[in-house]
């Protein structure tokens, strides 16, 4: 049976706290860990099935046109080869997160790069040895679209705000700011390329692959090959990161099932570590304007944020860059405006925080511009911002710990020593600065479902096809079912990742541990009031502690206690709350760098973030998560540049030289502190996202303690060493 | 093509096409997948393993260049049930998160550490020369010696915690 819970109303009971087992929230390893310290997790490509024929993709070398003829007599001579597969099955990009159904497929080609054939052989070798030697008639058009500017933008009208006049409030300010930024395409770059192992047995099609949200998934490559949904299984119980790239179906699961079908032996497909750029979602570059009108005190009177984004023909996503600029700050006069341009180029979606990821770095930055136009503290300036009611909806918040977290900051990170006039600091040759930012993240529950099995001899197994992509799901579903239950950790098993499990809403969105979790509890809920009936004793009476269950003065242990296992399937669902009250996650980033008055190399000599985020249902993995997202923050401000030609719209930096992410020695010691929350009103577990804020607003701290340093703004992300001795005086 | 490899001290025999990696070998001919493919091209250090004590990119080394040399893959440093104590404290210190780049973190700092000792300078160093005493091994020099292995998720810092542990009580145990 399925115990359903909608969120129409708040849970503040706090069940998770009344619970006498003493595990959730604990820093506890996680359960999987020894597999992954060993080498024993099994990802995607590690399951060495017997007979396995290996697949390596072929790319498109123009921008736009058709695949015409693949020569097969090309790679006949190559010993092993097996086949050459193209088909108008192939997927033209992977499918956007959540979108159930197949993207565009075919072989007409939209970008250069995407993926049109693939060869297969009996080893790798003989595979990649043939997708480079074989011919393809590739019929190019010259109408590609190369420079996102070139077309015109399409105007986004769920994202436009037009509120008060915002001309009027700009002109009447005592402070005002008008500015503009550009950020570059970035890549989710997970260190485990996508992979797919297709198998058919019995028509029914086994796929083990490296996937984030399997019940979408199930149905994306079901509708892309032409078979009843009911006939796919994927296994996805080990992903070596994710970071929105392996959201949707994509390129090489469905090359793979389709060569699996036509040679009747399972087909293993990875992506080469040029096509996890060419292939897999890229985030938008962005243009963005912020217009900030303040009064004398630096009360902001009107706001405005207009960006431009970039994706292909025919893709919905535009990258939601107002996100939480909607609902952060105050300002009654309000213009929103986002813009997609169309352009030949790899598929844009979704890579870690889409929207706030680029969308907050730039408000925040506008923030530190404001500040220091009005001469008041930027921590300051934040906390005289945060409205009192949405400013939009004019509905009220959830818990929002915003003004504590920037106090907790600002204090722990010692912000009283920043010089408020920049450029005055110098050690050596490094001129040394702060800069903080706020961090923000829309957050959002989503239907999820989990069986949960307190078997008779008093352990527990959780079940469900949600996925751990690092993010920790093993961990917490473990520590809330032991809590719930009065178990000890050890005595819960967690399975994940198999579509043959109850369903659940997939990592993503930061959504993944809240929704989740909560299935669990709505199941584990159920069990113990089944517990409390063989028992004779109210609910609220019962406690369950290491494996007993105790009732007044009488305690039994559950193995007495039970004659058969007591089996629950739980479902949470969003209900009428979410749309009467904003939930978001909230914090505060703070950053000192030294630059390098000679070359302008930016070190980041110290971070600390500080969140709210509901719940918090692991420290360890929590914290994790958090400074993931802080150095993606460095990244973004520092590194990260997917740079195209504007000639043929081709990435030129398609690999891990090239493309740079942070590296050991660019991360220093990083701090995080978490605000003590309770957020009813997001969950039944008083839960909220976790694996996205960390990034949101971090890149503006860095980049705003680059101006604390010298003086100098970059307003063109990336914020390289050349961009900033430029500037220096 | 014939390779004779010593591989985590045992003899294995290895007959493959002459193009494939050792990274390959290990993964698709030996049943050892625990090094990873992360970029096949030596840019991300998951492949990382250890040869005649070196670390090394298994990806950008041909199986057939090792006839008679000896391989520790992470499955030789210690399994699940058996852990090395570096093992131990990256789990107890969340060194990882998806745990793709693990196997490969762990090889390279269990090498790193043998450099360190040997007096190997870093790019940070201070000396030239000499024996480096691991009990003082800064964060920067572990750091530094440990930039050749991305971690995408962003451990680092936990990463860092781990080996200092480790480090720190190497020195310990054998003073």
């Amino acid at each position: 049976m399925t115990e359903t819970r909608t969120m129409d109303r708040p849970d503040r009971r706090n069940i998770l706290d009344e619970a006498a087992q003493g595990v959730i929230g604990t820093p506890m390893d996680r359960p999987e860990g020894k597999l992954k310290v060993s080498g024993t997790a099994t990802y995607a490509h590690e399951y060495n099935l017997p007979g396995t024929a290996f697949g390596v993709l072929v790319r498109a070398t123009v921008p736009s046109g058709r695949l015409a003829h693949v020569n097969e007599t090309s790679v006949a001579d190559i010993e092993g080869i097996l086949g050459v597969y193209s088909d108008e099955r192939f997927l033209r990009n992977p499918a956007q997160g959540g979108a159930n159904e197949a993207p565009v497929q075919g072989t007409d080609i939209d970008y250069f790069g995407q993926a049109v054939a693939l060869v297969v052989a009996e080893t790798f070798e003989a595979a990649r040895d043939g997708a480079t030697r074989i011919q393809l008639r590739l019929d190019a058009d010259d109408d590609g679209v190369f420079d996102p500017a070139s077309s015109p933008p399409e105007a986004q009208p769920d994202e436009a705000v037009d509120q008060g006049d915002l001309s009027a409030a700009m002109a009447d300010a005592a402070h005002s700011i008008d500015v503009t930024y550009t950020t570059p395409g970035h890549n989710s770059a997970a260190m485990e390329p996508h992979c797919s192992v297709a198998e058919w047995q019995d028509g029914n099609l086994i796929l083990r692959g490296s996937y984030q949200m399997l019940k979408y998934n199930r149905n994306e490559i079901a509708d892309a090959i032409g078979i009843d949904p009911a006939k796919v299984r994927i296994l996805s119980p080990y992903v070596g990161g994710g970071f929105g790239s392996k959201l949707g179906i994509a390129p090489e699961a469905v090359a793979a099932a389709i060569a699996a079908k036509a040679l009747n032996r399972p087909v293993c497909v990875a992506l080469t570590r040029q096509q996890v750029f060419e292939n897999v979602m890229r985030r938008s570059e962005s243009k963005q304007r912020v217009r900030l009108a303040a009064d004398k005190d630096g009360k902001l009177s009107g706001l405005g944020h207009e960006a431009w984004v970039s994706n292909l023909p025919e893709e919905s996503f535009a990258e939601p860059v107002l996100q939480a600029t909607h609902f952060l700050y105050g300002g009654d006069s309000r213009k929103l405006d986002l813009y997609l341009h169309r352009v030949n180029r790899i598929c844009a979606g979704s890579v870690r925080a889409p929207g706030e990821a680029i969308g907050m770095q730039i408000l925040e930055n506008a923030m530190d511009e404001l500040a220091h136009e009005a001469g008041i503290d930027p921590v300051e300036l934040r906390i005289r911002n945060i409205p009192d009611m949405h400013p939009e909806k004019d509905i009220p918040y959830t818990s929002r710990k915003m003004e504590e977290a920037l106090r907790t900051g600002a204090e722990a990170f010692g912000w009283d020593k920043r010089p408020a006039k920049p450029a005055t600091r110098r050690e050596g040759e490094w001129l040394v600065g702060m800069g903080m930012a706020t961090a923000a993240r829309i957050n959002m529950l989503q239907a999820s479902e989990a069986r949960v099995t307190l078997k008779a001899d008093g352990t527990a197994i959780v079940e469900t096809d949600m996925t751990d992509i690092g993010t920790g799901t093993y961990s917490i579903l473990t520590q809330i079912a032991a809590e719930m239950l009065g178990l000890p950790s050890e005595r819960v098993t967690t399975i994940l990742g198999d579509t043959d499990l109850p369903p659940a809403a997939g990592s993503g969105g930061s959504w993944g541990a809240a929704s989740s979790g909560s299935s669990v509890f709505v199941a584990c809920e159920e069990i113990r009031e089944r517990i409390a009936e063989r028992l004779d004793c109210k609910p609220d009476e019962l406690t369950l502690k290491d494996g007993q269950a105790i009732c007044g003065n009488r305690s039994t242990p559950l193995a007495d206690l039970l004659d058969s296992d007591i089996c629950v399937e739980g479902r949470i669902e969003s209900g009428k709350l979410s749309q009467k009250v904003q939930s978001a996650t909230y914090g505060a980033h703070f950053a000192e760098v030294a630059v390098n008055a000679v070359t302008g190399e930016t070190r980041v000599r110290r971070m600390l973030g500080v969140f709210g985020c509901g719940r918090i249902l692991n420290e360890k993995t929590a914290r994790s998560q958090c400074i993931g997202g802080m150095t993606w923050g460095m990244g973004i401000a520092l590194h990260e540049d997917l740079m195209f030609d504007l000639r043929d719209g081709h990435l030129t930096n398609r690999d891990l030289a090239e493309y740079h992410v942070p590296v050991n020695l660019d991360v220093p010691q990083q701090d995080v502190i978490f605000i003590d929350e309770r957020d009813g009103e997001s969950s039944p577990i008083q839960a909220k996202g976790i694996g996205e804020l960390g990034i949101c607003g971090a890149a503006a701290a860095i980049t705003n303690a680059i101006f604390n340093a010298t003086g100098v703004r970059v307003r063109d992300y990336p914020a390289t060493l050349d961009k900033i001795i430029a500037e220096m005086a | 093509m014939k390779t004779k490899l010593i591989i985590n001290g045992q003899d294995r025999a290895l007959d493959a096409d002459p193009r494939v990696t050792l990274l390959d070998a290990l993964r698709n001919h030996l049943g050892l997948p625990g090094a990873k493919k992360g970029c096949d091209h030596g840019q991300c250090g998951a492949c990382t393993v250890i040869v005649n004590g070196r670390r090394v990119n298994s990806c950008l080394t041909l199986a057939c260049m090792h006839d008679g040399d000896a391989v520790t893959t992470i499955e030789g440093i210690g399994m699940a049930d058996d852990l090395d104590p570096l093992q131990q404290a990256f789990v107890r210190h969340d060194g990882y998160q998806c745990g793709y780049c693990t196997p490969g973190q762990i090889c390279s700092a269990r090498a790193m550490l043998d450099e360190a000792e040997a007096g190997w300078p870093s790019f940070v160093s201070e000396e030239m020369d000499g024996a480096i005493d691991l009990s003082q091994l800064s964060d920067e020099e572990i750091s530094e010696r440990m930039s050749g292995n991305i971690c995408r998720c962003s451990a680092y810092s936990n990463i860092v915690d781990a080996i200092r542990e480790i480090a720190h009580e190497k020195q310990g145990a054998s003073a």
